[in-house]
C-alpha cells in the first residue's frame, strides 16, 4: 500500500520549475531510494513531502501529496502535525549549537511534552543514540555541545533526534555523504532495521548504497521523474536509457 | 629600503601556495606597508589607506578627549569629586554639582530601554518571523524610516502631543493604580522625567528592532528549517532556533539603544522641564547631561561655569563608557557558558 503518493506534483522556486509533473507511489515499510544527477531536484523532492518546501521564500508546490490518502497540502492542514508524522534528516548536519548532545536528541520530544521524567529521558537518549550508531561514541559526554562532535557524528546526532519523535515517514537526504565507510555501513544497517516500523525515503549520490539499502528507486533527471521501479529492476534491467546511462555512470 | 635577496622571492611565489597564503605570510611577516618585490602594488594601496583611516579613529578619539579633559580641569581641580556626589547647581554662587543630571540621565535612559526592550524586540520577531516576506519588507522600511527621524522633530512631537496625552490620561492612571510609589506622586504637569522616558523610548524602539532584525535575519536558515522538521510550531521554532543564537546580539542591539537614549540631547531638553533638581517623583521636571549642556552653554559667563558644564560631558562620555565596558563583559559571558557548558 502506498504510504505517500505524488500526484502531478509540480515544485516551483519564484518563478523556475525545479520539480516538473511528478506522479508516484512510495510504498509503506519499504525503503525507497530517489537518485539523480547533482541539482535534478531530489532534496526540493523531499522537501515537498514534509511541507518544508514552502519554508523557502518565494517557493511553493502545485499538485497534490497524499499521506495516507490524504491530501497534505489541502487548506486547513496543519504543516506543523505533517512534520510530526514525516520526519527528515538534511543533507548538512544541523545540531542546535546551543544545545547539549542529549537536548538535541530530545528537542523534538520536548515540544509535544511527551518527556515526563529524567529516567524516561535518558532511556529515549540512549536508544536513539544507539540507533544511530553514536551511543558508544558520547555515552560519557551527552553534556557536551552537539557542534563539538564531528561533522559525520553530528548527522548521526541528527539522525538520533529525527528518530526520537517517533514519526511514520523518515526522509534522509544524503544522510551519509559526511561519514565514514564504518558509519555509512552502520546507518545502511539501521535504514534496513527501521523499515520495518517506518516508511523511509532516502536520497543518495551512492549507487552501492541504493542497490544495497533500498527496495525501491525513483531516478530523477532535471526535474522529471524517468523511472520508478523495483531497485532490482532498475538496476539490473532498467527500461530507460537515460537511467541506464546514469547508473552504469556515462553521466551525471 | 633595502629589498630582500631575491633568491628568497620564488619560494614565497610557490605555485602549490594559496596566493591567500602567500599574502597573509607577507603581512605577518612585515606589519608596516613596505613596498617589497612579490606584494602588488593594490596591495600596498589597501594596506596604506585602511592604516591610516583605522589611525584617523585612534587620533580623533585622543583629540577629543584629550580637549574635554583640558576644558574641564578647572572645574574638576576646584571640585573633585564633591563634583559628582553634589546636587547643588546654582551658576549664580558658582557652585556646581552634577547629581541631578546624572540622576536624570540614567533614570531617564533606564526607564526608555526598560519600555523599548520588549517593543523593540517584539516589532522585530514580528517582522523578521510572523510577517508575511512582502509585509514585512515594507514595515522593515518604515522602522527604518522612523529610526532616521530628526531627534528635534520627535521634540516637538514630544510638546505637543506625547506630553499632554501622558498628563492628561498616563498619570491620573499611574497615580491611582501605583500612586503608593512615591514615583508615580506628584504634580500633572506636560514636561517631566516620564515625558522624557517616554519620547526617549519612542526614538529608541526603532533602534532596538532594526538591528535586532538583523540579527534575527542572521539565524542560519538550515537551524530554522532543523527546528521546523522536529515539527515546531513558529514560536516554537523561534524558542529554539532563533533566540538561543541571537542573545549576544539581542544585547548588543539594546546597548545601542541605552546608548542613544544616554546621549540624546535636544529631544529630552524639549519635553524634560530642565530643571537641576533630584525629585522621587517621575511627573517632576528634571534635566540631563546631555540636554544641560546644549541648554546652558549660551548662558555659561564665567569659565568655571564652561568648565563645569564640559566635565558633565566627561562624566556622559564615562557613562556611557561604562555601558560598554560592561556589555561587552556580558556578551563575553554570556557566549562562553554557552560553549563551555
Ligand atoms: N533555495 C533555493 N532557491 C532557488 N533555487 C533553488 C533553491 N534550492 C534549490 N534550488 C534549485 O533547484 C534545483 C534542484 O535543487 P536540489 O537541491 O533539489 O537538487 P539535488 O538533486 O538535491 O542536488 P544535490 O545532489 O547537489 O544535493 C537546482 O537547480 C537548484 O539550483
Ligand atoms: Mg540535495
Amino acid at each position: 500500500m502506498a504510504k505517500l503518493s505524488l500526484v502531478h506534483l509540480s515544485a516551483y522556486f519564484g518563478r523556475v520549475k525545479t520539480l516538473k509533473d511528478i506522479n508516484l507511489d512510495i510504498p509503506e515499510y519499504n525503503v525507497t531510494a530517489v537518485i539523480g544527477p547533482s541539482g535534478c531536484g531530489k532534496t526540493t523532492l523531499v522537501r515537498c513531502l514534509n511541507r518544508m518546501h514552502e519554508v523557502v521564500r518565494d517557493a511553493r508546490v502545485e499538485g497534490e501529496v497524499l499521506l495516507d490518502g490524504e491530501n497534505i497540502y489541502a487548506p486547513g492542514v496543519d504543516p506543523v502535525q505533517i512534520r510530526r508524522r514525516v520526519g527528515m534528516v538534511f543533507q548538512k548536519p544541523t545540531p542546535f549549537p546551543t544545545m547539549s548532545i542529549e537536548e538535541n536528541v530530545i528537542a523534538g520530544l520536548k515540544l509535544n511534552g511527551s518527556v515526563r521524567n529524567s529516567a524516561q529521558r535518558a532511556e529515549i537518549v540512549e536508544r536513539c543514540l544507539r540507533l544511530a550508531a553514536l551511543w558508544d561514541e558520547v555515552k560519557d559526554n551527552l553534556g557536551k555541545p552537539g557542534t563539538s562532535l564531528s561533522g559525520g557524528q553530528q548527522q548521526r546526532l541528527c539522525i538520533a533526534r529525527a528518530l526520537a519523535v517517533e514519526p511514520e515517514v523518515l526522509l534522509m537526504d544524503e544522510p551519509c555523504s559526511s561519514l565514514d565507510p564504518a558509519s555509512t555501513a552502520r546507518i545502511e544497517e539501521l535504514v534496513l532495521e527501521l523499515k520495518s516500523q517506518y516508511t523511509i525515503v532516502i536520497v543518495t549520490h551512492n549507487m552501492q548504497q541504493a542497490a544495497r539499502a533500498s527496495d525501491y528507486t525513483a531516478f530523477l533527471l532535471n526535474g522529471v521523474l524517468i523511472e520508478f521501479g523495483e531497485t532490482k529492476q532498475i538496476f539490473t534491467n532498467p527500461k530507460r536509457q537515460e537511467t541506464e546511462d546514469y547508473i552504469t555512470g556515462r553521466f551525471g | 629600503m633595502e629589498l630582500k635577496p631575491l633568491e628568497r622571492e620564488p619560494a614565497l611565489r610557490d605555485p602549490s601556495q594559496p596566493l591567500a597564503g602567500t599574502v597573509r605570510h607577507r603581512a605577518l611577516a612585515h606589519r608596516w606597508p613596505r613596498l617589497k618585490v612579490g606584494v602588488p602594488l593594490s596591495e600596498f594601496v589597501f594596506d596604506g589607506i585602511t592604516g591610516a583611516a583605522a589611525l584617523t579613529v585612534v587620533v580623533l578619539l585622543l583629540a577629543v578627549t584629550t580637549v574635554v579633559i583640558i576644558e574641564a580641569w578647572p572645574a574638576v581641580g576646584r571640585f573633585g569629586l564633591r563634583f559628582l556626589t553634589s546636587t547643588d547647581w546654582d551658576p549664580a554662587n558658582e557652585q556646581f554639582g552634577a547629581l541631578p543630571f546624572i540622576y536624570g540621565t540614567v533614570v531617564s535612559s533606564l526607564l526608555a530601554l526598560a519600555v523599548a526592550a520588549p517593543f523593540g524586540i517584539g516589532v522585530a520577531l514580528c517582522l523578521s518571523e510572523m510577517a508575511p516576506f512582502w509585509l514585512s519588507d515594507i514595515l522593515g522600511f518604515l522602522v527604518e524610516l522612523l529610526a532616521a527621524i530628526p531627534s528635534v522633530v520627535y521634540g516637538l512631537w514630544g510638546i505637543f502631543v506625547l506630553g499632554p496625552w501622558l498628563r492628561d490620561y498616563v498619570e491620573p492612571w499611574l497615580g491611582r493604580y501605583l500612586g503608593f510609589l512615591p514615583l508615580f506622586r506628584g504634580p500633572r504637569v506636560a514636561v517631566s522625567l516620564l515625558s522624557a522616558s517616554a519620547i526617549l523610548a519612542v526614538m529608541v524602539v526603532p533602534y532596538v528592532s532594526a538591528v535586532c532584525r538583523d540579527v534575527f535575519s542572521a539565524v542560519p536558515a538550515s537551524l530554522r528549517e532543523a527546528a521546523y522538521a522536529l515539527g515546531a510550531t513558529r514560536w516554537e521554532m523561534v524558542r529554539m532556533a532563533v533566540l538561543p543564537h541571537s542573545v549576544s546580539g539581542i544585547v548588543g542591539a539594546l546597548i545601542l539603544g541605552l546608548g542613544r537614549a544616554l546621549g540624546e540631547t535636544i529631544a529630552v531638553a524639549m519635553v524634560i522641564g530642565n530643571r537641576p533638581a533630584i525629585s522621587a517623583s517621575l511627573f517632576m521636571p528634571s534635566t540631563t547631561l546631555a540636554s544641560a549642556i546644549a541648554n546652558e552653554f549660551t548662558e555659561a559667563t564665567s569659565d568655571l561655569y564652561v568648565s563645569a558644564l564640559i566635565e558633565l560631558g566627561m562624566v556622559l562620555i564615562l557613562i556611557s563608557l561604562l555601558v560598554n565596558v560592561t556589555a561587552r563583559l556580558l556578551i563575553y559571558n554570556l557566549t562562553r557558558r554557552r560553549f563551555s557548558s
